[in-house]
C-alpha cells in the first residue's frame, strides 16, 4: 500500500483552477521529486497535501486513509510536515524558537530532537539565538528543513530548497537528505534544477499547468521526455 | 516638593492606565485587532468583582481572583465564536462588531445594574497611605502600580519564554505557516484575547476601588489604554507602562494647574508624542 497518494487532486485559487486531477503515489521510503516550469501547479500540489488548501477528503490518501478534508495542524499532527517554499521562518523567533515550533503543542517521539538537527545542521547551533531572518539564505533553509524535522515526520514535503542559493550551498543541504532518509522520512521534493531532482530522487513526476505529464525512475528518463513534458512540444 | 509629588501621583496613575492598555495591547500585537469595547469589558469586569463582593461577601482581592478566570472564558469564547469571524484582509469589520458589542454592553449594564454610580470598598484600604520619605502615596495607588509592573513582567515571560509565547508570535508573524506547525491560529487568538480579559479584570478590580464608576464610562477607559499602547509603540509592553505613565503624569500635572485640564492635558500629551513620534517611543523592529 502507498504511504501516500493523490487522486485526482483538483485545486483552484477562487475561480482559477490550478490543478487538474492530479494523482501522485509516494512508497514507504521513497523519494520522489516533482519537477516543472513556473505556474505548473508543484506548490499547489504540495499545499494541498499539506491542508493549507482544502480538498475533497478521498482526494489524498495517507497510510490508506482519507485526509483531504483535514486543515494543516492536523496534518501535521499525523506526521505529514512541509519545508515551504521561500522558507518562511517566523522573523520574532529566534532559530532555535523556529526549530521548537517545529513541535508545537505535541510530545514527538523519533530520531528528530533539537540535538539531532544541530549535529545535521552544526551552524545553527552557533547560532541559535540569532533571529531566524538575519541569518544567511543557506541557513534559513537549514533552518527551515530543522523545523520541519522536529515533528518527526513520516512525509517531508520540500519546496524548492535551491531556490535562489549557491551552487556549493546546495550541495551542502542537499549532503543532509541521506541521513533524513535513514532516520525514516519519506520524501516529496519540488525542484526547478532537473538535474539535482534526477539525482536525488527514485521517482520523478512532471507537471505542467495542472496536469502531470510524464513520470518515471530517472535513469529512463531522456532529456527529450522531460523537454516535452515540460513544455508541452516535442 | 510638590512637583515631585505630582509626578509620584502621575506615575502611580499610569500605572492604572498601563493596566487598561496591557490587554489591548497584546491583543494588537497578536492579530491587528482593536477592540472597541476594551472599555467596556473593563467595566463589566469591576461590575462583575462588585457583585461577587456584595453577593457573596467577598474581600474584592479574592472577589478579582474569582473574577479572573471568568473572564478569561468570556474573552476565549468572544474571540473563538464571534471576533475570529471578522478578521480578514479589511479591517472595518472587527471595528464594527466591537463598536455594536461597546454598546451591548453598555445597555446590558445600564439594565442590569442602572446608571448609578457604585464603588467596590477595600475596608478603609482605599485611604490608607505609606511614607515615602517626605511623600505620602496612597496603598491603592502603590499596589495598582506593582500590579502593573508585576502584569507587564508576567505577559513578557509568557511571550517570550513559554511555548504558548513562541505561538503567538509565530502566528502574529504568518498564521498560515503557523498552520503548518500544528498551530490552530483561531484557539491561539482566543486564548490571546482570555488572557487579555483576565487582565481586563485586574484593571477592574483598580478601576472599581479607585473612584465610583457606571456602565457609561467605558469609551473613555478605551481612550486612555488606546493612548498609552501608541504613546509607548505598537507591540512593546514595556513601551505600553511608560505609555501609561506619560498620560498619568500629563494628567496630573494638567490638574495641579487647573483640576479641569486634567484629562485635555492627557490628550494633549498623546498628540505631542504622535507629532514627534508618529511610531511610538518603542515600536517593534519588525514590520
Ligand atoms: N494564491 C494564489 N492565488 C491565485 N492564483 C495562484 C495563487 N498561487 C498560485 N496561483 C496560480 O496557480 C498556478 C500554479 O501556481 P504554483 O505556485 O502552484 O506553481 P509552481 O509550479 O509552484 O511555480 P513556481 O515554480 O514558480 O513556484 C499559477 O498559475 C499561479 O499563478
Ligand atoms: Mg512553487
Amino acid at each position: 500500500m502507498a504511504l501516500l497518494e493523490t487522486k485526482g487532486l483538483t485545486a483552484r485559487y477562487g475561480d482559477f483552477q490550478a490543478l487538474f486531477g492530479v494523482d501522485i503515489v509516494l512508497d514507504q521510503g521513497e523519494t520522489i521529486a516533482i519537477i516543472g516550469a513556473n505556474g505548473a501547479g508543484k506548490t499547489t500540489l504540495l499545499r494541498s497535501i499539506a491542508g493549507v488548501l482544502a480538498n475533497q477528503p478521498n482526494a489524498v490518501l495517507f497510510d490508506g486513509e482519507p485526509v483531504g478534508v483535514l486543515a494543516a495542524p492536523d496534518i501535521v499532527a499525523r506526521g505529514i510536515a512541509m519545508v515551504p517554499e521561500g522558507r518562511k521562518l517566523f522573523p520574532s523567533l529566534s532559530v532555535e524558537e523556529n526549530l521548537l515550533i517545529g513541535r508545537y503543542g505535541r510530545a514527538v517521539k523519533g530520531h528528530w530532537t533539537l540535538e539531532t538537527v544541530y549535529n545535521l545542521f552544526p551552524v545553527l547551533k552557533e547560532r541559535r539565538v540569532n533571529p531566524g531572518t538575519a541569518l544567511s539564505g543557506g541557513q534559513q533553509q537549514m533552518v527551515a528543513i530543522g523545523r520541519a524535522l522536529m515533528s518527526n515526520p513520516r512525509v517531508l514535503l520540500c519546496d524548492e530548497i535551491s531556490l535562489g542559493l549557491a551552487p556549493v550551498i546546495i550541495k551542502d543541504i542537499y549532503a543532509a537528505f541521506p541521513r533524513i532518509r535513514e532516520a525514516g522520512a519519506s520524501i516529496i521534493m519540488v525542484e526547478q534544477d532537473i538535474g539535482q531532482a534526477l539525482k536525488v530522487s527514485d521517482r520523478v513526476y512532471c507537471m505542467m499547468e495542472g496536469r502531470i505529464t510524464l513520470s518515471g525512475v530517472p535513469s529512463e528518463l531522456t532529456r527529450e521526455k522531460i523537454h516535452a513534458a515540460y513544455f508541452g512540444v516535442a | 516638593m510638590t512637583w515631585l509629588d505630582t509626578i509620584i501621583q502621575g506615575v502611580l496613575l499610569g500605572g492604572l492606565y498601563a493596566l487598561f492598555a496591557a490587554g489591548l495591547s497584546l491583543v494588537f500585537g497578536i492579530m491587528r485587532l482593536v477592540n472597541l469595547a476594551h472599555g467596556d469589558l473593563i467595566v463589566l469586569a469591576a461590575f462583575l468583582i462588585l457583585v461577587l463582593v456584595t453577593a457573596l461577601g467577598l474581600n474584592p482581592f479574592v472577589a478579582t481572583l474569582v473574577a479572573m478566570p471568568l473572564m478569561f472564558a468570556i474573552g476565549w469564547a468572544l474571540q473563538f465564536f464571534l471576533l475570529n469571524r471578522t478578521l480578514g484582509a479589511d479591517i472595518l469589520p472587527p471595528l464594527l462588531v466591537t463598536f455594536g458589542l461597546s454598546i451591548v454592553i453598555q445597555n446590558g449594564l445600564l439594565e442590569g445594574f442602572t446608571a448609578d454610580s457604585r464603588r467596590v470598598s477595600v475596608g478603609g484600604l482605599e485611604s490608607a497611605s505609606v511614607a515615602l520619605g517626605p511623600i505620602h502615596v496612597g496603598v491603592m495607588p502603590v499596589l495598582t502600580l506593582a500590579s502593573a509592573i508585576a502584569v507587564i513582567i508576567g505577559l513578557n515571560q509568557l511571550f517570550y519564554r513559554t511555548s504558548l509565547g513562541r505561538a503567538f508570535r509565530a502566528t502574529s508573524d504568518d498564521p498560515v505557516t503557523a498552520g503548518l506547525m500544528g498551530i490552530r491560529p483561531k484557539r491561539i487568538f482566543a486564548t490571546a484575547t482570555g488572557i487579555a480579559l483576565a487582565v481586563v479584570t485586574i484593571a477592574a478590580l483598580y478601576l472599581g476601588t479607585r473612584a465610583n464608576f457606571n456602565p457609561t464610562i467605558g469609551p473613555a477607559r478605551l481612550i486612555y489604554a488606546f493612548e498609552a499602547v501608541i504613546i509607548g509603540g505598537l507591540g512593546s509592553l514595556w513601551g505600553t507602562l511608560f505609555g501609561g505613565i506619560v498620560i498619568g503624569i500629563a494628567q496630573t500635572f494638567g490638574a495641579a494647574i487647573n483640576p479641569e485640564w486634567q484629562i485635555l492635558a492627557g490628550h494633549l500629551a498623546f498628540l505631542v508624542v504622535l507629532l514627534v513620534r508618529p511610531r511610538g517611543l518603542f515600536p517593534r523592529a519588525v514590520d
